[in-house]
């Protein structure tokens, strides 16, 4: 019934007027101009200010140790795991465009996967800094893998750590194998139409001698789409597994068979504020309102409200199984949480994470990009709240009053945080300028003129 | 005497254009011939006769011997290089290996499948004859160029060349090898 070539034509994902020419033009010529823009220059400085500021933070950690973060017993982990769960949870809404919605058929997704692909890699990247930067040795990060060794010990594989250095590992390398795979068509495209030796030259590597053949793209497209199936579980499985690192433990507040789903949902409420944070000020700065469209915008705060719907009914749940299960230390958890030490983060958490995104019903909202940028920011800072609550509060209170401390974070705790804040916008900024940040070839694809038309006798 | 070429180029300026004259081709008797588009075209795949790669198949295999991989390490280790009796539970606890045995799976799987598709493709490939057609630059921009190469049985210069014209095309150019 769809198959009529009128009905099936994506009219609204891009804006009409383009063509194969233009779209490549548009987006390769970011990278291809010799004037980058001034937006580019105070970005890019000022993520390397915080880099820099990140490099200082790790060599003090590394010549005085742990004890320089505000990890006391009995709060051992403190921001570096939380910082840790936040910002691998990003990374989960990177994959999730890239992976799941390919396998939905959803084409909207084509011109904002790329970004949002690297968004991916540049947190998962941030992420497995802070569980190394917490070994207190971490130069000696490489025990945490299994390998021959003469001090005749393996890693424990029942213990839930183990598998978190498996579980992101595995979706570093898959997200970096995914995304240069995506880039391979675009980067000959790049190398095509480069002025530039040296950059003629790089591009010609990275391309592999991408020609574009038809034998090549039947089988680019099998690759990426066993990708995304390979993707769309591994996806699921990390949130989980960072899950387990709490729920296998037996803390109040951590113990508990719904932090799996709940942290999925958390992750991809997060990533898809991360998205909407980078791509609006982008498409304004580079002109893409063509390409990344209010439509994209308005699917992006979509999700961000179903999931963050999802999240609330876990905040629910939480509290009322607390109650429900009858379990003294569970209700004391809860009870800790909403008027303890934590309780500003705990009801900062709910409003920013609960009440301020139920403004996303609203159609004005969303098709507002100011003020989605707004309610984008808002989560961010809520999902990190949210982390943190569940890590430092359930630790700070547990079964003994006697052992009770309250955890007080220090400058270099927040240098830390920020300094990756900075690692991240840093990469981010170098690969805007020297990558294409959307997908040449499938936003092609979406043009009507892609579709081949059939003659009526074949 | 004339030299050697790698074959006849056609360009095109709609990928439905290309996907006719692909058809054609074919029609004509044209087997040793390739389509070249900035963006993957399915019905080319049709009209090529490109349906069978072993993709899957490699990336199955992948999958199983990272699985395999990741469920046997985990048994030696705990089972016999370094075991350790928790409170008399069984050293063979095969729940707990469930989550890295299913991140080798898709680990291993993931790089079969890209490895793969660079060993079925031949890439990566600086050097191949195509790109001494100038205007084969644009194969990455908005233009379709069909490719019928000198080593088909039926390939004649002047009667390829006769042919190509006949499907309409922008330009037919000699590929040099």
């Amino acid at each position: 019934m769809a198959d009529e070539p009128n009905v099936h034509r994506p009219k609204t994902i891009i804006a009409p007027g383009y063509t194969f020419g233009t779209v490549t033009d548009q987006i390769a010529s970011v990278v291809l101009t010799k004037r980058t823009p001034v937006f580019w220059y105070i970005n890019f400085g000022v993520s390397l200010v915080l880099l820099l500021l990140f490099l200082l933070a790790v060599g003090v950690l590394f010549a005085k140790g742990t004890g320089i973060w505000g990890l006391r017993t009995p709060v051992m982990w403190g921001f570096a795991i939380t910082n840790f769960v936040w910002w691998i949870g990003i990374g989960h809404a990177g994959t999730l465009i890239s992976a799941i919605l390919l396998l939905l058929n959803q084409r909207w997704r084509n011109s904002i996967n790329r970004f949002a692909e690297a968004m991916t890699l540049f947190a998962v990247a941030c992420a497995g800094m802070f569980p190394i930067l917490h070994l207190g040795r971490p130069w000696l990060a490489y025990w945490l893998f299994p390998y021959p060794n003469t001090m005749g010990v393996q890693p424990n594989f029942r213990s839930p750590l183990v598998w978190d250095v498996f579980a992101v590992s595995t979706y570093a390398t898959v997200s970096a194998l995914f995304w240069y795979v995506g880039l391979m068509p675009d980067l000959a495209t790049l190398r095509d139409r480069t002025h530039n030796r040296f950059a003629r030259f790089a591009y010609g590597i990275l391309a592999m001698g991408w020609r574009g053949s038809a034998r090549h793209w039947s089988v680019y497209e099998t690759a990426s789409l066993l990708l995304a199936g390979l993707a769309t579980p591994l996806v699921l499985s990390v949130h989980t597994v960072v899950s387990f690192d709490f729920t296998i433990a037996i803390v109040p507040g951590w113990h508990s068979t719904f932090l799996p789903p709940y942290f999925v949902a958390g992750a991809i409420y997060s990533g898809f504020a991360m998205v909407l944070a980078l791509a609006i000020p982008l498409r304004s700065v580079y002109g893409l309102q063509g390409l990344i469209t209010d439509r994209h915008l308005d699917n992006s705060a979509k999700v961000m409200l179903a999931t963050g719907l999802i999240v609330a009914y876990a905040y629910i749940l939480e509290t009322f199984t607390a109650w429900y299960g009858g379990n003294t230390y569970e209700q004391a958890m809860v009870w800790h949480r909403m008027t303890g030490p934590y309780a500003v983060s705990y009801w900062s958490l709910m409003f920013c994470n609960i009440l301020a995104p139920q403004a996303l019903w609203f159609k004005k909202v969303r098709s507002n990009p100011v003020l989605l940028f707004i309610s984008a920011i808002v989560v961010l800072i809520g999902m990190w709240l949210e982390r943190f609550v569940i890590i430092v509060s359930s630790l700070a209170q547990d079964f003994l009053p006697s052992s009770w401390s309250i955890f007080h974070a220090t400058r270099w705790d927040w240098l830390t945080f920020i300094g990756t804040i900075g690692l991240f916008l840093f990469l981010f900024f170098l690969f805007i300028r020297l990558l294409p940040m959307i997908s040449i070839f499938e936003v092609r694809t979406l043009l009507p003129a892609a579709k081949v038309e059939e003659e009526a006798e074949s | 005497m004339i030299k050697p070429i790698y074959g006849l180029m056609a360009e095109f300026d709609t990928p439905t254009a290309l996907v006719e004259a692909a058809r054609a081709a074919r029609e004509k008797g044209y087997r040793k011939l390739d389509a070249y588009s900035p963006f993957p075209i399915e019905e080319l795949t049709e009209a090529l006769h490109l349906h069978h790669h072993k993709l899957p198949l490699i990336v199955l295999l992948g999958g199983i011997i990272g699985g395999l991989a990741g469920y046997l390490l985990q048994y030696y280790v705990t089972v016999v290089y370094f075991p350790i009796n928790v409170g008399g539970r069984p050293l063979h606890s095969w729940p707990s290996y469930i989550i890295i045995t299913f991140e080798m799976t898709i680990l291993l799987a993931s790089i079969s499948a890209v490895l793969g598709m660079l060993a079925l493709c031949g890439l990566p490939m600086p050097y191949h004859p195509t790109f001494n057609v100038p205007r084969f630059a644009l194969a990455s921009r908005n233009r379709f160029f069909l490719c019928i190469e000198a080593r088909d049985p039926l390939f004649d210069r002047a009667r390829t060349i006769e042919f190509l014209e006949t499907l309409k095309p922008r330009e037919v150019s000699e590929v040099a090898p």
